[in-house]
């Protein structure tokens, strides 16, 4: 028989007693990328989170699509791979579907999720199979030296905008809110404690969890993320979750299971807020509702074998 | 050509509705709306000879709408090896006065026009043909119950011609009531009385045209015969090979194959996605790949194109992926309701980059099940994506064939998680790697990264210029040694001699007899259809000296330089210059006398081939009886 075997991803545990997962073990290829690129500090984080989750090493898997951040699964070291241009999450949603046993991870560019890959992204989302992505946005793409990207802001000088950008970029998180997505959060290439604690989150959502990270590309657009730099000057902003205990201060908290107020909160002007925007936890997965009709038709069936299922298909063409 | 055998003159006195002659094969051809339900009679024509143990074969046309618009069904029943779906109808069943202008040229001297006098008035010059008037709208209605409806006309003829070529009525009335037992009874009341309406039309007035089917001998222990179309055979061999796994986006004619699996593979334990465009459709089977779990993708000609990054991809990943492109008339949409083997070059080349992958054609529907079960073999054993070049009229066409033997056929499969050990690298230099799911505990601590990017054995990034023509070499050299698998082609007809006829795909049947035509009118001919598109198969080399001609016969254009697609790649591999096209672009399948004509002027045979004109048993028994 062929059923798939099937552990919701949070709750499977190694067999036997093994060594917790540690960053000597995850630590793969030197990465590629610029000194002082943001992506350093978002790979340091993973390897956190991969510590925390401590799941046996083969049964993560990391993959990506194409630009300086989908450089990404050659520096860890677990399963993984590096697709083509913008369709990580289609392949991550076969590897997921498939194998209900295994983390999966996606990490990609701008470019990659809301360029390329901006139809699959939404059909993702509403598909809701259970994984995370990752997106490092550098608001230009830096792999191919400099072209404007979808969220590059409007005036931003670039090779193929010289002049400045005048189209209209695109909001991640209005885009992630109104794909569906069941988890969206936003964090900051410079915050180390709150990156790993939004990955986290999100490695635990049973679902479609999506994660923002600003990561600035020195190289190709220095100082994008200033405004959200406090020792730049800025101010990190984050979301304070509501604690329904009542407390008057609570009333201004956000719930993140209010979609609209999730997309109130997208719409603050840049930088606007970092944290989690919405979380949905009751809607199920693909994962979930394909393996309900795997169960009800086999149950139609009576469990027949592979044979006897065949075998009486072919007797109804006699 | 066998003879009729006349009917002894003492059975004849004594039943005036028996038969007048046996015949070995009969071609019909029903002409319609395509709401009116002739696909289901012609269904259950050729079911009933599935299980009656004849041979049998489909043509039909459908318009590319989504409903309305004239449409075709022809079915072939005969007791010999039938091989096409016949060049010209023995009986043509005209539904309306636009059916029988459209198709009176497709009936032979001599045949039967059966029309609808309801809605028909045949040219009363035409005395070429036996034109026989019964009023099917209205004794349908009148047998149904009034309803005015002419829904059942459909089922009135098939009435009529179980009685005029005898065909076995309960056999019929169990098909009927297999076909329309599911929904309510009325129904299947209906239908048996439109049935029995059809097959009661006073025989004084068919007396002239009453026939009987040869009945074949049957075969010892043979196993029982099932009828069914190309795209069923090949959904049900994939799944025969142990696929589970798949994902699709409609588009005409694949669009059945995928409904099938979504329906069927949850039976299985299995999943089928239909994503949200054809590149999303390829990834997502390629992740099931990467799971472990050798998946289907497929589409018609423009959804492959869209497919070809992640096709290169594949190539370069090393993993395994099954491809079904059921071709159509192109390029762009085409003509998307008719055939065309037009995607050969595509499915070979038609990825960025030096690309090798394996391409399979299937002759016909039973080969449709056995091609699926191959190309899993070897998307698995060499860890490539396969391509199974299939067509429209493969895939709507149907057939009787024996059925499979399942218990030795199917395969089971799981994802391989067991551990690999030290020495493992997912791309080593010499030798074919079966790709290491996740789940794999991999010996080393050292997990592999599958990737497009050229690497070195262990899938590291490296822009080396030796390793990248190293790594070339090695995947061209995996996919030429998947042809040590195939078998020995099978060459038919003259082992040697004045011309070699080539095909690929569902010419196979027209070929043959085309064959069988050629040789006797005095000509030696060979013929092989390949089923091995890349790598080709072994030995044709040897075969090709053999023969003064090589002609390849394909329906796609001969192109800026005079050959067809296959007829390109032919003589671009053996450099032979005896090989040459035979090429057709009408969106038909090919009919077995342009095959013989074309062939005839080529070779300079035109005066041998006169006489060659199709001698239908049915004909020169109209033409005997006169």
């Amino acid at each position: 028989m062929s059923a798939p075997t099937l552990s919701p991803a949070v709750s499977s545990a190694p067999e036997a007693p093994r060594a917790p997962l540690t960053k000597k073990v995850l630590v793969a290829d030197h990465p590629t990328w610029c000194p002082g690129c943001g992506d350093f500090a978002v790979l340091a984080s993973f390897y956190k989170v991969l510590e925390k989750l401590n799941y046996p090493q083969e049964k993560i898997v990391t993959f990506a699509g194409i630009g300086c951040s989908s450089r990404f699964p050659y520096f860890v070291n677990t399963h993984g791979g590096h697709y083509i241009h913008g369709r990580s999450l289609p392949f991550a949603a076969g590897i997921s579907l498939g194998r209900d046993d295994l983390h999966v991870f996606v990490f990609g560019g701008d470019g990659d999720g809301f360029s390329i890959g901006g139809n699959h992204l939404v059909h993702t989302a509403r598909k809701n199979p259970r994984m995370t992505y990752v997106i490092m946005d550098n608001s230009v793409y830096g792999l191919t030296k400099k072209q404007t990207s979808p969220t590059s802001p409007i005036g931003f000088k670039s090779k193929t905008d010289p002049w400045g950008a005048f189209d209209q970029p695109i909001n991640p998180m209005r885009t992630l809110i109104n794909s569906g997505a069941t988890f969206i959060a936003r964090s900051h290439a410079t915050q180390v404690n709150h990156m790993v604690e939004m990955m986290h989150r999100a490695a635990l959502h049973d679902g479609f969890s999506v994660v923002e990270i600003l990561s600035e590309c020195v190289e190709f657009f220095e100082g994008a993320f200033d405004s959200s730099i406090p020792r730049k000057g800025g101010s990190f902003q984050t979301i304070d979750l509501k604690k329904n205990d009542g407390s008057a201060e609570d009333a201004a908290r956000h719930d993140p299971t209010d979609e609209l107020a999730a997309l109130r909160l997208a719409l603050d002007p840049w930088p606007g807020k970092f944290g989690i925007y919405y979380e949905n936890k009751s809607r199920p997965t693909k994962n979930a509702l394909e393996q309900k009709l795997i169960t009800n038709t086999r149950e139609k069936t009576k469990n027949a074998s592979d044979l006897e299922l065949l075998s009486k298909t072919f007797a109804r063409m006699r | 050509m066998v003879s009729p055998i006349p009917p002894s003159s003492a059975s004849a006195t004594a039943r005036s509705n028996a038969p007048l002659f046996t015949i070995p094969d009969v071609v019909i051809r029903l002409a319609g709306n395509s709401q009116d339900g002739i696909q289901a009679v012609g269904g259950f024509l050729a079911r009933l000879a599935g299980r009656s143990a004849q041979e049998v074969m489909t043509y039909m046309t459908i318009p590319s709408t989504i409903s309305g618009g004239p449409s075709i069904f022809q079915v072939r029943i005969g007791s010999g090896e039938i091989l096409s779906a016949g060049d010209r109808a023995d009986v043509l069943v005209a539904f309306y006065q636009h059916s029988y202008e459209s198709h009176r040229s497709s009936l032979r001297p001599g045949g039967v026009l059966l029309y609808d006098s309801d809605h028909v008035t045949p040219n009363p010059d035409d005395k070429e043909i036996t034109a026989v008037g019964i009023p099917m709208t209205s004794a349908t209605v009148e047998a149904v119950g009034g309803s005015s409806k002419e829904k059942g006309k459909n089922i009135y003829v098939l009435g009529l011609l179980a009685r005029m070529f005898d065909l076995d009525v309960p056999k019929l009335s169990q098909l009927i009531k297999e076909r329309f037992g599911g929904k309510n009874e009325d129904i299947v009341r209906n239908a048996l009385l439109a049935f029995d309406a059809g097959y009661a039309y006073p025989a004084e007035n068919l007396a002239h045209i009453l026939f009987r089917l040869e009945t074949p001998t049957p075969t010892v222990g043979g196993r029982p015969q099932i009828t069914t179309d190309g795209n069923t055979a090949l959904t049900y061999g994939l799944i025969a090979a142990g696929v589970r796994h798949g994902a699709g986006y409609p588009i005409t004619p694949w669009s059945s194959i995928m409904e099938t699996l979504r329906t069927e593979l949850p039976k299985y334990g299995g999943i089928f996605v239909q994503c949200e465009d054809e590149i999303a459709a390829a990834s997502t089977a390629l992740g099931f790949s990467y799971g472990g779990n050798l998946s289907i993708t497929g589409s018609s000609g423009p959804g492959l194109s869209l497919k070809m990054e992640a096709l290169g991809w594949a190539t370069m990943a090393e993993l395994p992926l099954i491809v079904v492109n059921v071709q159509r008339g192109g390029p762009s949409t085409g003509m998307p309701t008719n055939i065309e083997q037009s995607d050969l070059l595509q499915a070979i080349y038609g990825s960025h980059g030096d690309c090798p992958r394996v391409v399979l054609a299937p002759k016909n529907v039973e080969d449709c099940f056995y091609i699926a079960i191959e190309a899993c073999r070897i998307a698995r054993e060499f860890s490539t994506p396969v391509i199974i070049l299939t067509d429209q009229a493969l895939a709507t066409r149907i057939e009787a064939f024996d059925e499979p033997d399942l218990p030795k056929l199917m395969i089971e499969q799981k994802p391989d998680l067991s551990p690999r050990d030290a020495s493992y690298k997912p791309y080593p230099l010499d030798q074919v790697q079966r790709h290491a799911p996740p789940g794999s505990v991999i010996g080393s601590g050292k997990y592999p990264t599958v990737t497009g990017l050229e690497h070195d054995e262990y899938g590291h990034p490296t822009a080396s210029p030796a390793m990248h023509t190293k790594m070339t070499i090695k995947r061209r050299e995996k996919i030429k040694s998947v042809a040590a698998t195939f078998p020995a082609p099978e060459l038919f007809g003259d082992q040697s001699g004045d011309v070699l006829l080539i095909g690929w795909g569902c010419t196979y049947g027209p070929i043959r007899e085309a064959l069988g035509r050629l040789r006797g009118a005095g000509a030696t001919v060979g013929h092989i259809q390949i089923r091995h598109i890349h790598p080709l198969d072994g030995g044709l080399e040897e075969i090709f000296a053999r023969y003064r001609h090589i002609l390849v016969v394909e329906i796609n254009d001969e192109g800026l330089y005079g050959y067809g697609q296959l007829a390109t790649l032919l003589r671009s591999r053996y450099c032979n210059p005896a090989i040459s096209s035979i090429t057709k672009t009408d969106g038909l399948t090919y009919k077995v006398s342009e095959i013989v004509e074309r062939v005839a002027i080529k070779l300079g045979l035109a005066d041998t081939t006169v006489g060659m004109r199709k001698q239908s048993l049915l004909a020169s028994a109209l033409t005997a009886q006169k």
